[in-house]
């Protein structure tokens, strides 16, 4: 701004400015946009998937260019949980626990064959989907799934943000259920 | 007989009634079955004058049929005779058998496991507990009445809790401190993955500590005895996740020797090549992620740049990038596509730069020579008695590098070094493997430039199954197809214990078989799991700063550790 110009003349101007600028929106708009484009994930890798992990976060994929490169490994800070591996017996109370510490709004990404359904591990020590006991909103698939099906994973859950998908199998949940 | 057995046999039978001895050979493995008595001492005999400095594994076995249920079986490796040996001891339900960890300490984890798995009963072991399964699971998995799939839900999580000593003597005393408890894991940023670390403070330095792992306890072995061999290879890949082929190679290889077939001399180069470009990946792996753990992001986000480019190259070869399951038993699934070996070349080039700039990265770092030299050191003795091998046996200036010692494929023909270390500390084990990815490379470029010609499998009807356009272009191929994937491979009865040098170090495999088409029993040896068991001991007295230092040199892969 032209700081030579007498200060009346200017007031006039700043409104007419701000005017062309605004931006007229819902709140609940204005909260999603900023929601899904700044996701804090919680990668919780515990096998294969978790090195996958790393490649969607390495130099090639960047998980940067979608806003949730911000990596929390306190359930606290992160909106997002990424199940990125085989979730055993002996893990399913600290899974449960962890999903539980984590603060809404939160979502939950089942990355891979073994998170999604316990794989091809049909085995005595092996939760059979980690949707046994926490609500999870994306299935990815793949053993372990490629860094462009996660990505896709991630975007289908920015989606749901943006769109405010029902979610009946998060509100109908109850904790320590065995489905 | 070797001559190495011929003296152990002798020496056996003048010490002791040779009424309760039996020598065998299996698959050109030597073995001793002996009884429950004779074991203690038998093993102090084979460990004193013959200098089986090495106790690799033990596996149990469940002959449910047998007057006799259970079979323990010891694999012991001298190094300086270079020879291997077992040794078998037959027991029932409720007899329990003197435990080894006095002779070795490495045995600790591996009775532990064996009384998870089969509940036998290891007499004066001070922690006999669960090691992999929860704790609130009742019966024992790997007995043949047990089946695979009854899953046992865990409702809470175990407590902290803290190991009895070994020994009187091993104990430390609480007095005059004021003990903080820290538990650390399974869900840490610096534990990769499941391990759980259960510590007690004095100030800043670790007091006492015990370990809890079986987060990732996704029944191998089991499931290997309830797929057919060549299903079997997937589930091998999700052992040690950071080097998928090595462990495809390591199965093949025991599953090909028992059944007595040697594969062309493509496929040995290929699976060569496999191996060394895993062995490069799985180090950039550990050395990365030691790094960023201890604050360096740089050097994990510029290596993995390289992972990726393997990545790529695997990912030609046969479409997966990770997991691959490359190999099948005869040989490679499949002919890599034409010019792939150039390809692999110009990575070897690329990669070479990048370990020198990795080199000018940590090497003379300062922040990094103080955070890793002289931090968890550990001596060439105690790392043997607790079954080190690989790099972390290297970095103590011990040479063993089982390309050497125990040549396979086309190793003897290969010119490469076994590159030491001196004082075994976490700067070691990261030169140690910086050069060995530098050898690895000097390994696929001799063999990338003369790739062997020739078929990439054998061609046994009773093996590999036929080639696609024969099983929908003649009769002949059809009804090969169809009978081998009815009938199933069917090896003869036997068993033997196969190794191989990966990533970490030992990877061996105990397979026996009862000639149907699924294996009886296959046992893995894990080459973190016996590494693993030392960290309680390598961290007391350590600052907690060190203690994620020590664990990411350890290069603790979950998946081969819980299996």
């Amino acid at each position: 701004m032209n700081s030579s110009q007498p200060s009346s003349h200017n007031q006039s101007k700043l409104v007419d400015e701000s005017r062309s600028y605004a931006l007229t929106t819902r709140i609940s708009k204005i909260a999603s946009w900023g929601k899904r484009n700044s996701l804090w994930p919680m990668p919780y890798g515990t096998a294969c998937c978790g090195i996958e992990i790393m490649s969607v976060m390495g130099p090639r994929y960047d998980l940067a260019r979608f806003g949730a490169e911000v990596v929390r490994f306190s359930p606290r800070q992160a909106d997002l949980l990424i199940v990125a591996g085989t979730i055993t017996e002996k893990m399913a109370p600290i899974i449960l626990r962890i999903y539980q510490q984590m603060l809404e709004p939160k979502f939950v990404i089942a990355m891979g064959a073994c998170a999604s359904s316990g794989g091809f591990y049909r085995a005595y020590h092996v939760l059979q989907g980690v949707d046994k006991i926490i609500p999870v909103d994306v299935y990815v698939p793949g053993c372990p799934p490629t860094p462009e099906a996660v990505l896709d994973g991630l975007m289908v859950v920015q989606k749901m943000i943006k769109d405010d998908t029902k979610r009946p199998w998060k509100d109908h949940w109850e904790p320590g259920v065995w489905k | 007989m070797s001559p190495f057995f011929n003296a152990v046999k002798k020496n056996v039978l003048e010490q002791f009634p040779k009424e309760h001895f039996e020598f065998q050979e299996s698959c050109g493995d030597e073995v001793i079955l002996c009884e429950a008595k004779n074991l203690t001492a038998l093993l102090s005999m084979l460990k004193t004058k013959h200098k089986c400095n090495f106790l690799m594994n033990i596996s149990g076995i469940d002959f449910p049929e047998k007057q006799k249920r259970f079979e323990v079986c010891y694999e012991l490796f001298s190094s300086s005779m270079n020879s291997r040996v077992r040794v078998k001891v037959a027991v029932n339900e409720e007899e329990p058998i003197p435990t080894a960890q006095f002779i070795w300490k490495t045995a600790d984890w591996f009775e532990r496991e064996t009384y998870d798995m089969f509940g036998i009963q290891f007499s004066e072991h001070p922690n006999l507990r669960r090691l992999l399964t929860h704790h609130q699971f009742k019966g024992y998995p790997l007995r043949k009445d047990y089946p695979a799939d009854r899953v046992q839900h865990c409702t809470e999580a175990l407590p902290v809790h803290f190991d009895q000593p070994r020994t009187p003597e091993s104990a430390v005393s609480d007095e005059g401190k004021d003990l903080v408890p820290l538990n650390i894991g399974p869900s840490h940023p610096a534990t990769h993955g499941t391990l759980r670390i259960m510590a007690q403070l004095d100030g800043e330095r670790i007091h006492r500590s015990t370990v809890e792992l079986g987060y990732l306890h996704r029944c191998f072995e089991k499931m290997a005895e309830t797929h057919p061999y060549n299903q079997v290879i997937p589930y091998t890949d999700r052992l040690n996740y950071c080097s998928a082929p090595m462990n495809n190679v390591g199965y093949c290889k025991a599953v090909e020797r028992l059944l007595g077939v040697e594969i062309p001399l493509k496929a040995q180069a290929l699976r060569m090549i496999l191996c060394e470009l895993s062995r490069i990946i799985d180090h950039i792996i550990c050395i990365g992620a030691n790094a960023v753990d201890l604050g360096a992001l740089t050097g994990f986000f510029h290596l993995f740049t390289y992972r990726e480019k393997v990545y790529t190259l695997f990912e030609k070869l046969c479409g997966a990038r990770l997991t691959v399951s490359l190999t099948r038993i005869g040989g490679m699934a499949q002919e890599p596509p034409p010019d792939w070996t150039g390809q692999v070349l110009q990575f070897c080039d690329e990669m070479s730069q990048g370990i020198s700039e990795l080199e000018s990265l940590l090497n003379q770092n300062k922040i990094w020579i103080n955070r890793t030299q002289g931090i968890g050191a550990i001596s060439a003795e105690s790392a043997i008695e607790w079954g080190y091998t690989g790099p972390c046996l290297r970095a103590c200036g011990v040479n063993l590098d089982l390309r050497k010692a125990e040549p396979y494929y086309l190793y003897n023909e290969m010119d490469f070094d076994v590159p030491l270390g001196t004082t075994g500390d976490v700067y070691d084990r990261y030169l140690v493997r910086v050069a060995e990815m530098k050898q690895s490379i000097k390994i696929i470029r001799q063999l990338a430039k003369n790739l062997p010609s020739g078929d990439y499998t054998i061609r046994d009807k009773d093996i590999v199954l036929p080639e696609k356009k024969d099983v929908y272009g003649n009769i002949e191929g059809l009804m090969n197809h169809f009978m081998l994937v009815m009938k199933g491979l069917r090896p003869p009865k036997g068993e033997l214990y196969d190794k191989t040098e990966a990533a970490n170090g030992e990877l061996g495999f105990y397979l026996i078989s009862d000639a149907s088409p699924m294996p009886y029993r296959l046992k893995v040896r894990a080459p973190c799991f016996a590494i693993y068991q030392s960290f309680s001991e390598q961290i007391q007295g350590a600052y907690v700063a060190d203690v994620i230092s020590i664990l990411g040199s350890m290069n603790v892969i979950a998946g081969e550790l819980d299996r």
